[in-house]
């Protein structure tokens, strides 16, 4: 592949110490991300699905530094994220912008939305300050709401015009990388569709790189170029939307695509549909080997013992599992 | 086609609000037959929960109100008996599980003794005989070690854990109607298809008929054999689902097909736009005369905009009613 890599992460590490009672130095942590790694090229759409609780929403505000990092490295186009501090971090925050899940909760009730929508700009010096007023209403118009509504407050809009406000306010300080974590999550199927639509119009127009989190395999099939599926923060398969989806490796990834109920008569009857039994287990101080170990149909001795680690099976498509071959073949094909 | 178990006519459920009367349910005709799941979808706000509130009768009275119709339960009319003999079909004949059980399960209370306490309130018998049986339905919901799990809080369980909890709970009565009121929300698709599993398995055991509520058409493809589509509190469609999901009649249930990107198993290289269904719901106490999804329809006519569609047969038990389908009756 020549294409340009705009996000790269390094066997990032986020882990949260559990409050401890007194003085003692915690002994516990939450390993909520535990040495990932992934590129994003360009002008893509990088998606991250996989169980609640399963480090997505922890790995993007690792990449916008809103959480502490533990360990690795992030990169955006040339500069070393983690690394930066203080006004120079300040500077960077233009280049990497955040669509939340609530369109609600995200919105100042108290600003009117050509304000939210403009505050970044005035935030990050984003162009001349003679200009901010047209491109506000150029971002409104890019979005699909008129320039009258500038004036009205959050609490006037609907759910999905409360998004697209969450969009245009992402994109005021003309941003390389958009993260969207669970963007149309709490919004209606007919409403996801416009948002869906419009973060692709947008991406083709301006050329925007986005990480994309969801737990919606038909939503992120369809959105997104790459996918990484996580489980107990760590990613367990990754590959390109054609391969991922036509030949999944990993038990897990299979078993998610089994559980997805289907309109599709052809999905919903395959006989080797698999079921997971009980819960994910908790990711305090996770036990040694591979994390689906407690609940992988293919597990054996080997798994609990040893991690199993990311390797490429073909082009853009990588897995970790022992009982994948190195020709491609998963378990759940050999039974 | 049998006689229906349970058969919504007419129902208008009516809300004050500060706008003025919205008219939150119209004209809804649902009918249950024996050992079916009937599914119904519609976007958000469009009467869902209203409808199996109805059903149970716990419409919050003020404000709102059922205002018309019947909703008869082998025949006896439900919304004219007393509410003692209501509270004797609730949670017995007819029994409901909610969106998010942590609301719905007494935090102080163990769960055996939340399901032992229904039993003893519905069908009385000893504490230790109903303690039994609260134990014998956490197994048959497929809780391991139940007469250890029996024991613990609901804070102690897992999401998944706690939407078995109400399921036995819902169960413990043998009820012959099971509304379930998105019950798989707030839990993730591998938990779903687990709680998903249950419930069909449970209502080939019991032949409960089974109303599952959601926004999720793959949803309905994989549980109902029937489905009812609702928008702005009416029927637009309804029929059974392999029918609809092939060939939906009307313009609101075409849209809530396309505008899915749907999980297929050998996705293409090209991507076309989804099905946008522009605009938004209108506010109920804003529906005018005419179809409530006109202003939304890429098809409305002069017509639709004027007089409400009436209903159609357009195939072996598929209704619709939209405009765009002449009215030849059955
Ligand atoms: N600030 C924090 N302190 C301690 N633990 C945390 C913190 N933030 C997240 N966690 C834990 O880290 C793990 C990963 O959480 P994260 O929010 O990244 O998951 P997720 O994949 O986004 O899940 P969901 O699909 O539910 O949004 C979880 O176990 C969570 O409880
Ligand atoms: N107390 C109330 N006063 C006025 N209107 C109400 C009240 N409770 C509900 N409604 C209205 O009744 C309509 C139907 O609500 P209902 O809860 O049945 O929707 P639903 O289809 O279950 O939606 P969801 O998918 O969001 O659960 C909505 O438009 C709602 O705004
Ligand atoms: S490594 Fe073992 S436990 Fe993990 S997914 Fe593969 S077979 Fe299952
Ligand atoms: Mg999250
Ligand atoms: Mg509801």
């Amino acid at each position: 592949m020549t294409e340009e890599t705009l996000l790269s992460i390094e066997n990032l590490k986020v882990h949260f110490p559990l409050k401890t009672r007194g003085f003692s130095a915690p002994k516990s942590f939450v390993h909520a991300v535990d040495g990932i790694d992934l590129k994003i090229a360009k002008g893509k759409t990088f998606g991250i699905v996989g169980e609640s609780g399963s480090g997505k929403t922890t790995t993007a505000l690792a990449v916008m530094r809103l959480v502490p990092i533990t360990s690795g490295a992030i990169t955006l186009g040339d500069q070393r994220l983690d690394r930066l501090e203080g006004e120079e971090l300040r500077r960077a925050r233009r280049h990497m912008q955040i669509i939340f899940q609530d369109p609600y909760s995200s919105l100042n009730p108290r600003v009117r939305a050509g304000a939210i929508v403009r505050e970044p700009m005035d935030l990050m010096d984003v162009g001349e300050k003679s200009e901010r007023e047209d491109l506000v209403a150029e971002l409104f118009r890019q979005v699909g709401l008129r320039p009258e509504q500038q004036a009205l407050f959050p609490h006037q809009f609907s759910g999905g015009q409360r998004q697209r406000i969450g969009v245009a306010r992402a994109l005021a300080s003309q941003p390389d990388l958009v993260v969207c974590d669970e963007p149309v999550s709490a919004l209606d199927v007919a409403i996801q569709a416009q948002i869906i639509n419009l973060l692709r119009k947008l991406q083709a127009e301006l050329g925007l790189t986005y990480l994309f989190i969801s737990h919606d395999l038909g939503v992120v099939q369809y959105i997104c170029d790459d996918i990484a599926v996580m489980y107990l923060g760590k990613i367990v398969e990754m590959g390109d939307r054609i391969s991922l989806f036509k030949e999944p490796l990993h038990p897990y990834t299979w078993a998610l695509l089994s559980a997805v109920p289907s309109a599709d008569p052809a999905l919903r009857d395959r006989a080797d549909r698999i079921r997971l039994q009980g819960d994910p287990p908790s990711p305090i101080d996770p036990p040694p080997g591979c994390g689906f170990a407690s609940r992988c149909p293919f597990s054996q001795a080997l798994c609990t013992m040893e991690a199993p680690q990311l390797r490429t099976i073909r082009t853009g498509h990588s897995v970790a599992c022992h009982f994948v071959s190195d020709d491609g073949v998963p378990p759940q094909r050999k039974i | 086609m049998a006689e229906p178990l349970l058969e919504i006519k007419d129902l208008r459920v009516e809300f004050d609000t500060r706008d003025g009367v919205a008219t939150v349910i119209d004209g809804l005709d649902i009918s249950l037959y024996p050992g079916e799941i009937l599914g119904i979808v519609g976007e958000s706000g469009c009467g869902k929960s209203m409808t199996a509130l109805s059903i149970m009768r716990l419409v919050p009275v003020p404000p709102g109100r059922i205002a018309k119709g019947t909703i008869r339960l082998d025949g006896e009319d439900l919304l004219q008996v007393s509410e003692k003999r209501m509270r004797g079909v609730r949670g017995n004949a007819i029994s409901m599980i909610f969106q998010e059980p942590m609301t719905s399960l007494n935090p102080v209370f163990s769960v055996g003794d939340q399901i032992a306490e229904t039993i003893l309130l519905h069908e009385g018998g000893s504490k230790r005989a109903a303690w039994q049986r609260a134990v014998e339905m956490l197994d048959a919901v497929g809780i391991p070690v139940p007469e250890v799990r029996a024991r613990e809080y609901p804070h102690q369980m897992s999401g998944g854990m706690r939407q078995r909890v109400m399921i036995a709970m819902a169960l413990a009565c043998q009820p012959r109607v099971l509304i379930a009121d998105e019950p798989t929300t707030a839990l993730d698709v591998t938990v779903q298809a687990q709680i998903f599993d249950l419930l069909k398995d449970l209502q080939k055991k019991t032949g409960a008929v089974i109303v599952l509520i959601t926004h999720d058409m793959g949803a309905i493809a994989e549980m109902a054999q029937r489905v009812v589509v609702m928008y702005a509190g009416r029927k637009v469609e309804d029929g059974p689902v392999d029918e609809i999901l092939t060939n939906p009649k009307h313009p609101y249930t075409t849209g809530l097909i396309g505008c899915v990107p749907h999980l297929s198993a050998d996705p293409s290289e090209e991507r076309v736009p989804l099905t946008d269904i522009p605009g938004v719901v209108p506010p109920m106490t804003r529906l005018g005369q005419g179809c409530p999804f006109a202003p939304r329809c890429s098809e409305a006519m002069d017509k639709c905009r004027l007089e409400m569609p009436t209903q159609s047969v357009v195939g072996e038990d598929h209704r619709v009613s939209c405009w765009l389908i002449e009215n030849d009756g059955p």
